[in-house]
């Protein structure tokens, strides 16, 4: 199996764009069709490349924002001093090729195997692969609890909001709890701030339950939620983290 | 652009890494050559400056540089005590 | 190879006699970093050069008494960015040696964080570096290497050492962080000396 499987993820495949749903102002979704594509688990990423007439190449990592098992799609924000993320986010259509690598991550993976209740702590574009990890739990039917605290700058920029409310709305434990740092609507009785110790102390599970964290987000939100989650006495070696540079990939 | 934004951590290079050493070393256990600290590498902390700069997020001693060029690789792994091979994928 | 239509990147060509080989424009001011910035008291900060007759120490008020001068240069980075016209203000080395009593020819420059790099003496000198304190008309952010750093635009940018805090001086090239490990010993973006053997 090793070797295989192996030399499948170190070798660059091509990949068509099969369908782009927007998702906000500044987020996209791309569904990829990719023969040889070997699947992936719950958290991890890709590399993505991109190939200009002329032979140039710019190279970058995304979250897989899909289940193991459903059609292949990633979630990317638009950077505005970015190279890539402009061009998946406002250029790329149905038909468009890119070549892809992976899957990639032994670490910041969830496959539902565990029992222990999965706190997911969310900053802006940071939610994809915690997604993934949600999207897995209800394919798979587990009823682990699961709750996702969930950063975003304005309700219009919250990535998968309607799709958050329907999981949400099945009861099998798995809760979504918002905060909007930026701008809130009229009449929002949810958090309104960055994520502070007091508020992961209303939000998060407690430490003597033992939770497994996931944190994904731009450094900064994620060293303050960890930091945060320490300080209610959560074990480091229970929260992972990773990092994207400012706020997406 | 914080400053703080350019430090990511060992998630950041799991194709570099792959592409070098065949295998997915993100959740392997890398031992720090300054202090010993043993972390997988996802909790690692990585700059990129004119190359990859992985360092122990205790001490912040230099584990790794990595610099690339004309299809050469130039791996440094000399601040890292033990590196685990052949994680489970 | 699989083109992806439309995708173009961000590079602008620019003029040949002013962009070395292998370079690309770019409006904004990169950061890269070898490790976390540093943030040492400016009443803490001091300047040495080491190797001569004697070790020469400046503190910030002395450096900063020294005359001064702003060049407007042209930086290239070894990651392929080249940034056109950019102002500083700094000490000129040449002034900084005048100081010193020594028959060195190469020198470390060390800095905060423990980053260093190697050069001839003959590309400190001669008008052709400084360690400026000033960028586009402020204080150098920590970012970008302030208080102070190496400015050497005739090479690439790695030699332009952040946070420097002296030089060493040398008979022998002595390779410095990236120099030992792939990066060219001396670097002239005009020759392409990016990584050994080139």
């Amino acid at each position: 199996m090793a070797g295989a499987a192996v030399l499948g993820r170190l070798t660059w495949l091509g990949a068509e764009v099969a369908a782009v749903v927007p998702e906000t102002p500044r987020v996209r979704t791309l569904e990829l069709y990719a023969p040889g594509w070997l699947g992936h688990r719950a958290g991890q990423h890709l590399d993505l490349r991109l190939t200009a007439e002329d032979g140039y190449q710019a190279q970058r990592s995304y979250s897989i924002a899909s289940a193991p098992g459903d059609s292949l799609t990633l979630t990317v924000e638009r950077l505005d001093d970015g190279e890539v993320s402009p061009y998946l986010v406002d250029e790329a259509r149905e038909g468009d090729m890119v070549e892809l690598r992976g899957p990639i991550g032994g670490y910041f993976v969830w496959d539902g195997n565990e029992t222990e209740p999965v706190l997911l702590v969310a900053g802006g574009s940071g939610v994809v692969p915690l997604m993934a990890m949600a999207r897995h739990r209800s394919r798979i039917g587990s009823t682990a609890p699961m709750r996702l605290l969930f950063s975003s700058r304005t309700l219009e920029d919250v990535i998968y909001r309607e799709e958050l409310e329907r999981l949400a709305a099945e009861g099998d434990g798995f809760e979504v709890v918002h905060t909007l740092t930026r701008e809130q609507p009229p009449g929002w009785t949810g958090y309104s701030r960055r994520i502070d110790p007091e508020l992961l102390a209303e939000v998060a599970f407690p430490a003597h339950e033992r939770p497994r964290v996931y944190v994904c987000g731009s450094t900064r939100f994620v060293d303050a939620a960890a930091d945060g989650l320490i300080e209610l006495g959560y074990e480091p070696a229970w929260i992972r983290t990773e990092r994207f540079g400012a706020t997406g990939s | 652009m914080e400053m703080q934004d350019l430090r990511l951590d060992g998630n950041a290079i799991g194709g570099l890494m792959l592409e070098l050493v065949g295998a997915d070393l993100t959740a392997s256990t890398c031992v720090c050559g300054g202090c010993g600290a043993h972390e997988e590498m996802a909790r690692l902390d990585v700059y990129t400056g004119a190359g990859i700069v992985v360092r122990c997020r205790h001490c912040e001693a230099v584990m790794i540089r990595i610099v690339q060029g004309r299809g050469r690789t130039w791996l440094d792994l000399s601040g890292t005590a033990s590196l685990e091979l052949g994680s489970a994928p | 190879m699989v083109f992806s239509r439309g995708f173009r990147g961000k590079r602008r060509e620019g003029p040949p006699d002013r962009v070395p080989p292998g370079q690309y424009l770019t409006d904004d001011f990169p950061v890269l970093s070898a490790g976390p910035t540093p943030h040492t008291p400016l009443d803490e900060w001091t300047f040495t050069i080491q190797g001569g007759a004697e070790p020469v120490t400046w503190t910030w008020d002395e450096f900063r008494a020294l005359p001064s001068e702003t060049p407007t240069v042209d930086i290239h980075c070894v990651t392929r960015w080249s940034k056109l016209d950019t102002v500083w203000e700094g000490v000129s080395v040449d002034t900084l040696l005048e100081a010193v009593e020594h028959d060195a020819s190469y020198a470390v420059a060390f800095c905060d964080g423990g980053y260093t790099t190697n050069l001839p003496l003959e590309d400190l000198t001669g008008g052709k570096a400084w360690v400026a304190y000033s960028y586009d008309g402020d204080d150098l952010d920590p970012e970008h290497g302030g208080p102070a750093r190496l400015l050497v635009p005739h090479l690439y940018f790695w030699k332009s050492a952040k946070w420097v805090r002296g030089l060493s001086l040398r008979d022998e090239d002595e390779p410095g962080f990236w120099e030992s490990n792939g990066y060219h010993l001396r670097g002239d973006p005009w020759l392409e000396q990016r990584y050994w053997g080139d």
